[in-house]
């Protein structure tokens, strides 16, 4: 990590209001490639609104996002055409939901869920795209002989990994994930979490990654961010922020716990 | 010798919130230095504040006063001041951290959690396992186990996996908590025989060892850090 590279995105005074609701307010951040950011707070801090405006599916009340394109060049994501937009969001950037059936075509077959995202990219061929698909399908743990399954025939867990396969597939370098453990049981999750572990540090991923869940940001992030009423409260290195936390409601959050 | 850490003025008390905002003091003015090469062995009753200077150094607390300079190659950190990308930085090259307890991660390997700081700087997979491998043999640990996750190893099985990982880089400096106290007498050895190789490599040691033959056989110099007691 070398200290003098640019960043790759960055906000700056990221503000958003919901009629006379604060989503949130006052959000700047640099991530650069590599690197994991936890965004951590309770329901309704403001962690999903910062995630949403940071991937440019929420325009920003006040403040802006800038993108470093793969030419090198930063841009403001308000200047980019929808077109432009949605071609990174489709390529260079990956969005990992919750709720797998947001994020996956859930009548399309295991392989069509992969392929897509290819064929965004340009490619045709019908037998790289399906081997492309196979090597992924095996790379998150699923059984490539089920590339022809529809993913609503697949378990909660194993949807959550094909998810992150067909964002993965375009080699993206940024991901944003939404509580990707979330809803799962607790040795499904811990399969998740291993697997994304191993994919982020391969791969090089830098993440934005939002949870409540604080077992899940120590185990994945290098820092936190904590959110409490659309405010970010405190920010640091993951393990100081967890282990040394300064604010009070940080404290309330480590303190609340339970240990194993 | 050159120095390789420098603890300047340092002060650290905890203000806890949930507690009305109580303050609780935990050192004040721990000044001490560490050289290539050398082992400084931290002394004091339990609840001096000796681990909350070791994790002070690695920046996993904060510091309300004071400086702790790293020297690496011809640059200094000041870790007290150090942003988030600075501490990472110098976590992958320059200082390591063997803490008293292993934070085992479900499902990773023993040899894999020793490896991967190697893997995280940038070695081959399979040297730095073939390295970590090395070490957990040295530790002797069963090459049966090092397949499994650490979860479920004993105390002094899980030690031995932390200590190979704090041990399998070459990081200028090396922090330890109490690497010895599950340990048996032979396992002990094994450990004073490792840092005392890392010593006569120009590593910079910072150490908390509670048991006397061990402090005898690693320590250079002991700082006694009731001297640095907090008024409460």
């Amino acid at each position: 990590m070398a200290e003098n590279e640019q960043p790759l995105l960055v906000a700056d005074g990221l503000t958003r209001w919901y009629g006379r609701q604060l989503g949130c307010r006052d959000v700047s951040l640099e991530l650069f490639e590599g690197e994991v950011l936890a965004v951590v707070g309770e329901s309704g801090s403001g962690k999903s609104t910062l995630l949403h405006l940071l991937a440019g599916q929420l325009a920003p009340s006040a403040g802006l996002v800038r993108y470093r394109m793969r030419d090198g060049v930063t841009r403001d994501l308000a200047a980019l055409s929808e077109a432009e937009r949605r071609f990174l969001a489709r390529t260079d950037w990956g969005y990992v939901q919750q709720d797998a059936a947001l994020g996956l075509r859930m009548a399309v077959s295991a392989g069509g869920n992969i392929g897509e995202r290819l064929m965004a990219v340009g490619w045709r061929h019908y037998g790289r795209i399906r081997g492309a698909a196979e090597s992924w399908l095996d790379r998150v743990e699923i059984d490539p002989a089920r590339i022809d399954e529809a993913p609503s025939n697949y378990s909660g867990g194993m949807r959550q990994r094909l998810q992150i396969a067909r964002n993965l597939v375009t080699q993206p370098r940024l991901v944003f994930m939404d509580e990707p453990t979330g809803g799962l049981d607790v040795s499904v999750q811990a399969r998740l979490l291993d697997l994304l572990r191993r994919l982020v540090q391969d791969l090089g991923l830098a993440v934005v990654i939002v949870t409540h869940d604080l077992a899940v940001a120590r185990l994945l992030s290098h820092r936190i961010m904590v959110m409490k009423g659309g405010e970010v409260i405190e920010t640091g290195l993951t393990d100081q922020v967890l282990d040394d936390p300064r604010e009070a409601y940080t404290q309330l959050l480590v303190s609340s716990v339970l240990p194993v | 010798m050159t120095t390789v850490l420098e603890v300047s003025d340092v002060s650290k008390s905890f203000t806890m919130h949930l507690r009305g905002g109580m303050t609780l003091p935990v050192v004040r003015g721990v000044s001490f230095a560490a050289r290539a090469g050398e082992c400084v062995v931290l002394a004091g009753p339990s609840g001096a504040g000796k681990s909350s200077i070791l994790k002070m150094i690695f920046g996993s607390y904060r510091c309300d006063l004071g400086a702790i300079h790293v020297h690496h190659g011809d640059e200094r950190t000041d870790v007290a001041n150090a942003g988030p990308r600075t501490m990472l930085a110098l976590r992958l090259r320059v200082v390591a951290y063997v803490s008293q307890f292993l934070r085992a991660v479900p499902r990773v390997a023993a040899v894999d959690v020793a490896a991967e700081p190697l893997i995280a700087c940038g070695t081959e997979r399979e040297i730095a396992a073939h390295r970590a491998g090395d070490l957990l043999a040295r530790l002797n640990l069963p090459d049966r186990m090092w397949g499994l996750p650490p979860a479920t190893f004993s105390g002094g099985e899980q030690q031995r996996v932390n200590i190979a990982r704090g041990l399998v880089g070459d990081h200028p400096l090396l922090l330890l908590d109490e690497p010895t106290a599950s340990l048996d007498a032979a396992n002990r050895a094994v450990v004073i025989d490792l840092v005392n190789a890392r010593k006569r490599r120009g590593t910079a040691i910072v150490a908390i060892v509670h048991d006397a033959d061990v402090r005898d056989a690693i320590a250079d110099r002991i700082v006694d850090v009731t001297t640095f007691a907090a008024a409460a």
